[in-house]
């Protein structure tokens, strides 16, 4: 029977995806033509989801976008017969998928399988070399497996890079023995312009499965909770399929793959705090309080959840595990520069043409990235600015577009790369309102535990406000940055820590911005306009 | 406290205490059963909560009211979440949000008057290669305009 490939992640939802599939099944079910229509992960071409593919001998074609009005010309033109003249010929048809430039240039590790399998298909998953990190982990001791992770040079990608096999070797020697630990996977993915989190619970939920179980065996936890963020609706469903599938097959609960390990596993929904992001904040909150940011020290290594020792990693941290110890530390740490080892998945937003998921090794530039992959702007307009790293992040001009992507490359030019993500503005972009805005925001989503986050971010719109408008611009700057230093280094986390990266760098690149407009050019204009 | 409530809500949220108390950091994963079963956190519940929680009642209301998820009133059929964070706001969600409001004449926080779509501010829905865009009850619309957004609207409103 004839495979046809119609994505299921959110994105390609969307973008109508579930109506087109319904269209192919009812066209193929009219011509009496028998289908197996399978909802995989998304390739992360999102410009052109929904993304079709049917399988041939030689692969995948694909055929996009397709819209269900597009499905009956399709059948048309043979495409289930992508070989055929006709369906060669088709305007949607772009070839074999594996051959698309766009995937080819790509160093695909964390997302291997995404956009191939069936994101729920246990058996799709073991077909495609899952569960092989597990099976080496449980041939070593815990020592050895944290071993791999920190060799591997991975780092934190939740957007802190602190090294993964550090933390899990503090959480490895803590407490007594026998004394309960927690793995706790921070999938709060708030940060606007990423989305990778997402496409792994989505797209390959396994993966994150086997990552969380493999750092329970390794640190001594028999419980891992996945703090979820309720903004993920179509996340939650997936996990918890694949959760209740992991645990019938044995890879879950006690005795996992007949050991004498123990993991279970529960997602647990956040509740719309962006703060909940902070590790400490998200602890609070699973124990079912306000999401309030604790002290350091304690680290939550050492009393996390509920007091007792615990991991708390981003979900491509985790995700990032089982590849690790299928292939070794040394083949993930072949990938990448310097201090920044494997790969990055990189997500192209905003205003770009070719939207979507890119990994790869550390080292490419922004440029690359915005223009090889991304084709520039949607609009078609000069990028003017990009922010990396979310709405923490610095604003970044024409002129620093050379960076390559390295934790250390980007904290030289005070930005950071954060998460990943990438929102790119084009040159009707305001500055000064994105300056503000970023007050505003820490303003809505401060826990208000320190002063300089909760006063400082109101603090900050108003300022804002009275330079846009031209009073006293000299004074008022001068306050901003004076108030951007005080939050800078008094605040508790890093959402009133790192709310003066947007906003500085804002006014440091794009200062013109920040000019009122003179009374007389007004005049002008006015002059101009009502001739 | 309780009394206030209708002996079905009453019901209804006992029994989610009961299949709840006995998890560890229970009170979010009550708190989202209850909104999803009775659409609202009655300010009323706060007081059974607490007994069964065995918190104090300003602990629960200092949780329910943390979280923008969370409310304590009833809301229109649908909920309507418009995405106002950077990657939409780079692809003209300001707009967007403007002839939003103006098509179902209310602003955030508000219901329309027959009822039918409540509408909300909400900082990413994870679809920022395709903003911008919005979440209509659990299903998220990415490119958004003003188009899409009229029949999306309309739908909601036929449904």
């Amino acid at each position: 029977m004839i495979k046809v490939f119609v994505p299921r992640d959110s994105s390609a939802l969307s973008l109508g995806a579930d109506r087109t599939a319904k269209a192919i099944q009812q066209e193929a079910q009219k011509r009496g033509i028998e289908i197996q229509l399978i909802r995989n992960g998304s390739r992360g071409l999102f410009w052109l989801e929904p993304f079709v593919e049917v399988a041939t001998e030689n692969g995948r074609v694909a055929f996009a976008p397709v819209q269900p009005k597009d499905v009956a010309g399709l059948f048309d033109a043979y495409f289930l017969n992508p070989d055929s003249s006709m369906a060669k010929a088709h305007p949607l048809n772009l070839g074999l998928t594996e051959e698309l430039e766009w995937l080819k240039k790509q160093q695909r590790l964390t997302f291997a399988r995404i956009g191939i399998t069936d994101p729920v298909s246990l058996n799709d998953y073991l077909a495609h070399d899952g569960y092989k990190g597990l099976a080496n982990a449980l041939k070593l001791s815990p020592a050895e497996i944290v071993k791999t992770v920190t060799d591997s040079g991975l780092r934190g990608r939740g957007g802190a890079a602190f090294p993964t096999g550090i933390k899990w070797n503090t959480v490895l020697g803590a407490g007594e023995k026998g004394v309960q630990k927690y793995i706790v996977c921070n999938a709060d993915e708030g940060d606007s312009g990423t989305y990778s989190d997402r496409m792994v619970m989505e797209d390959d939920p396994f993966v994150l499965i086997e990552g969380m179980t493999i750092a329970g065996i390794a640190v001594g936890a028999n419980q891992g909770y996945i703090y979820l963020r309720s903004e993920y609706p179509h996340a939650l469903h997936i996990l918890n399929e694949a959760i209740a599938k992991a645990e019938a097959a044995g890879y879950l609960g006690d005795n996992i793959c007949g050991s004498n390990h123990t993991f279970k596993l529960e997602v647990r929904r956040a509740a719309g705090a962006y703060v909940c992001g902070e590790e400490t904040s998200l602890l609070e909150s699973l124990e079912g309080k306000r999401g309030l940011v604790r002290f350091k020290p304690p680290l939550p290594a050492i009393e996390g959840l509920f007091g007792k020792p615990t991991v708390v990693n981003n979900v491509i941290s985790l995700a990032t595990i089982p590849i690790i110890l299928d292939k070794g530390a040394q083949f993930y740490a072949d990938y990448g520069m310097g201090r920044s080892r494997g790969t990055l998945p990189i997500q192209l937003a905003g205003n770009i043409k070719h939207g979507g998921l890119v990994e790869l090794a550390f080292g490419a530039t922004l440029r690359e990235l915005l223009y090889d992959f991304g084709g520039g702007s949607y609009t078609g307009k000069p990028i003017r600015a990009v922010q990396v790293g979310g709405p923490l992040g610095a604003f970044l001009p024409e002129s620093q577009f050379d960076t390559p992507l390295d934790y250390e490359e980007f904290s030289k030019i005070w930005a950071v790369l954060g998460h990943g993500g990438i929102v790119a503005f084009d040159d009707t972009v305001d500055m000064a309102k994105m300056a503000r805005y970023a007050f505003e925001f820490c303003a809505i989503e401060s826990c208000g535990k320190c002063t300089p986050c909760r006063i400082g971010s109101t603090r900050g719109v108003e300022v804002i406000d009275k330079i846009i408008n031209g009073t006293d611009v000299e004074k008022n700057t001068k306050l901003v940055r004076d108030l951007s230093d005080t939050m800078l280094n008094g605040s508790l986390c890093a959402l009133g820590g790192m709310t003066p990266y947007p906003v500085l760098s804002a006014m440091n690149h794009f200062a013109e911005d920040f000019v009122p407009k003179p009374k007389s050019a007004l005049k002008k204009i006015i002059d101009i306009v009502s001739a | 406290m309780a009394n206030a409530l209708p002996v079905e809500i009453s019901t209804t949220i006992q029994s989610l205490i009961a299949q709840h108390k006995n998890m560890p950091g229970a009170l979010l994963p009550l708190l989202h059963a209850i909104q999803d079963t009775i659409g609202y956190i009655p300010e009323d519940s706060y007081l059974p909560i607490s007994k069964g929680l065995a918190l104090s009642v300003a602990e629960v209301h200092g949780v329910v009211t943390f979280y923008h998820h969370f409310r304590t009133h009833p809301v229109g059929k649908h909920i309507l979440h418009v995405c106002r964070a950077e990657s939409c706001q780079a692809m003209g969600s300001e707009k967007l949000e403007a002839s939003i409001k103006a098509k179902l004449n209310i602003d955030y926080h508000q219901t329309t008057s027959d009822g039918a779509i409540t509408l909300e501010p909400i900082y990413c829905l994870g679809n920022c290669a395709c903003s911008p865009a919005v979440m209509m009850d659990d299903e998220v619309y990415g490119r958004m305009d003003n188009q899409k957004m009229a029949e999306l609207i309309s739908e909601a409103r036929a449904s």
